[in-house]
């Protein structure tokens, strides 16, 4: 394995597969906490800190124990256990740590959980048969695209508190027309070549 | 039986999951690229979101409030895992098509966002008519989704060609813009619907539901002497939207 390939991983999952913009995981954080620069980028580093250990212990899990026992069935209960105890640790540390950050993020700490992005690169992993490092490395890359995406576009919104938007396309409609402008520019990345 | 039929109605237009709450987005924008993409996926949700109310209606009373996420998540895998596997066995085509949101089933907000709103406080009933209700919106609107994509993206609906063979479909629908660009439309539209109607109830002097955001957009395309003055207004009006939107999102949760 090269590192060339390595890069291409972490690149490839933050750029051109854009964990949000491409393949509509963890929409409805990326559209509910994106009011504000800073919520959002709070959510995005708890978001990077769950997805990337996430993965890691998904991975040692099913390549250690749920491969060898035949339990690949099981594989959608037991990371989504995972994920949940994960997320409970970064809530109670959290909420120690910096109660501000702590209530800015409000409902959507816990729903990292069910943000269908940390689930879904888990299990993109063990379907492209990952090893360990490439897991790791792609639930980074994939964390590190949706806070990118995420601090986008609430800086996006941000300009757009001030402007005179037609009433049917107030809230919802108008960051989702932002969302695929972005998710358009987005796809420019699919040209980058290594 | 009345009670029902409101939960039915409710589902599907009243409290649309998609359009309306803003739930399950994730696999609402991801499977809508064809029609019959909508319609799979929506029934699996269906099946799913039906069972997980049941069930968790009717061990509501078993399992301890502290605990009670984890019971659901762990509750809603099991489900979601044998449909899986059902659909794998049976329909593979569907299968290959959804692939990955099919497993995504069990972290859709739908689900866990009735089974805490709904499902643990009232009777299996009435929860699994909730379910079906809330189910077949979530089907509707991403068989229309899907439908309009589909249409506008490739000249076909279900399969059929649809447009006429001289014009050129716009392949940006199916890719991923064009899911944004579609939905933000079709919510638009309600949006605009839902404008009108609260204008007309205004006007017959029906006050005040506690709704203040719809109110505020429905007096903004009024215009009135004092926004004809002044600018003021609209940065009112402007942030007003936000907050509507936050508690769209956390609407589920209160109910």
């Amino acid at each position: 394995m090269s590192s060339n390939s390595l890069i291409l991983i972490i690149v490839g999952g933050a750029l051109i597969n854009n964990v949000v913009l491409n393949q509509f995981l963890g929409i409805c954080s990326f559209l509910g906490v994106s009011k504000q620069m800073k919520a959002s980028a709070s959510l995005g580093a708890a978001v990077i800190f769950v997805i990337t250990i996430a993965s890691a212990v998904a991975s040692l899990l099913y390549d250690y124990v749920l491969a060898p026992l035949g339990l690949d069935f099981m594989k959608t209960i037991i990371f989504i256990l995972v994920i949940a105890a994960l997320v409970q640790i970064v809530e109670m540390f959290l909420k120690k740590t910096s109660p501000a950050v702590y209530r800015s993020l409000g409902i959507y700490l816990p729903l990292i959980t069910t943000n269908c992005a940390v689930l879904g690169v888990a299990l993109t992993n063990v379907q492209n048969g990952y090893n360990f490092i490439e897991c790791v490395l792609s639930g980074f890359g994939t964390a590190v695209g949706y806070t990118i995406a995420i601090v986008l576009l609430a800086g996006i919104r941000s300009r757009m508190n001030e402007k005179d938007i037609p009433a049917p396309l107030r809230g919802a409609p108008i960051v989702m027309i932002s969302a695929a402008l972005m998710s358009i520019a987005f796809m420019g990345f699919g040209g980058l070549s290594f | 039986m009345k009670q029902c039929l409101e939960r039915l109605w409710n589902g599907l237009i009243k409290e649309n999951p998609v359009l309306v709450l803003m739930l399950g987005m994730c696999p609402a924008l991801a499977v809508s690229t064809q029609a019959s993409n909508g319609i799979g996926m929506g029934l699996s949700t269906l099946a799913v979101l039906v069972l997980s109310n049941l069930v968790i209606s009717l061990l509501r009373k078993v399992i301890p409030d502290q605990v009670r996420l984890p019971a659901y998540i762990v509750i809603v895998a099991s489900l979601v895992t044998v449909t899986e596997l059902l659909i794998k066995a049976y329909l593979p085509s569907l299968y290959e098509a959804l692939g990955l949101y099919i497993p995504l089933i069990v972290v859709n907000c739908i689900i866990l966002g009735r089974a805490e709103a709904y499902a643990n406080k009232h009777t299996p009933l009435l929860s699994v008519m909730d379910g079906i209700g809330m189910g077949l919106g979530f089907t509707v609107a991403l068989t229309i989704a899907g439908a309009l994509r589909e249409l506008l993206g490739n000249g076909t609906v279900f399969g059929a060609q649809v447009l006429p063979e001289g014009v050129e479909p716009m392949g940006i629908f199916i890719q991923p813009p064009g899911a944004f660009l579609v939905f933000a439309l079709i919510i638009a539209v309600m949006n605009a619907i839902g404008i009108k109607t609260r204008q007309r109830e205004l006007v017959e002097g029906n006050g005040c539901d506690g709704n203040c955001a719809v109110c505020a957009s429905a007096c903004e395309s009024r215009p009135t002497p004092a926004e004809k003055l002044t600018e003021a207004p609209k940065t009112v009006e402007a942030k007003a939207a936000p907050a509507a939107e936050a508690e769209t999102v956390k609407g589920g949760e209160n109910r």
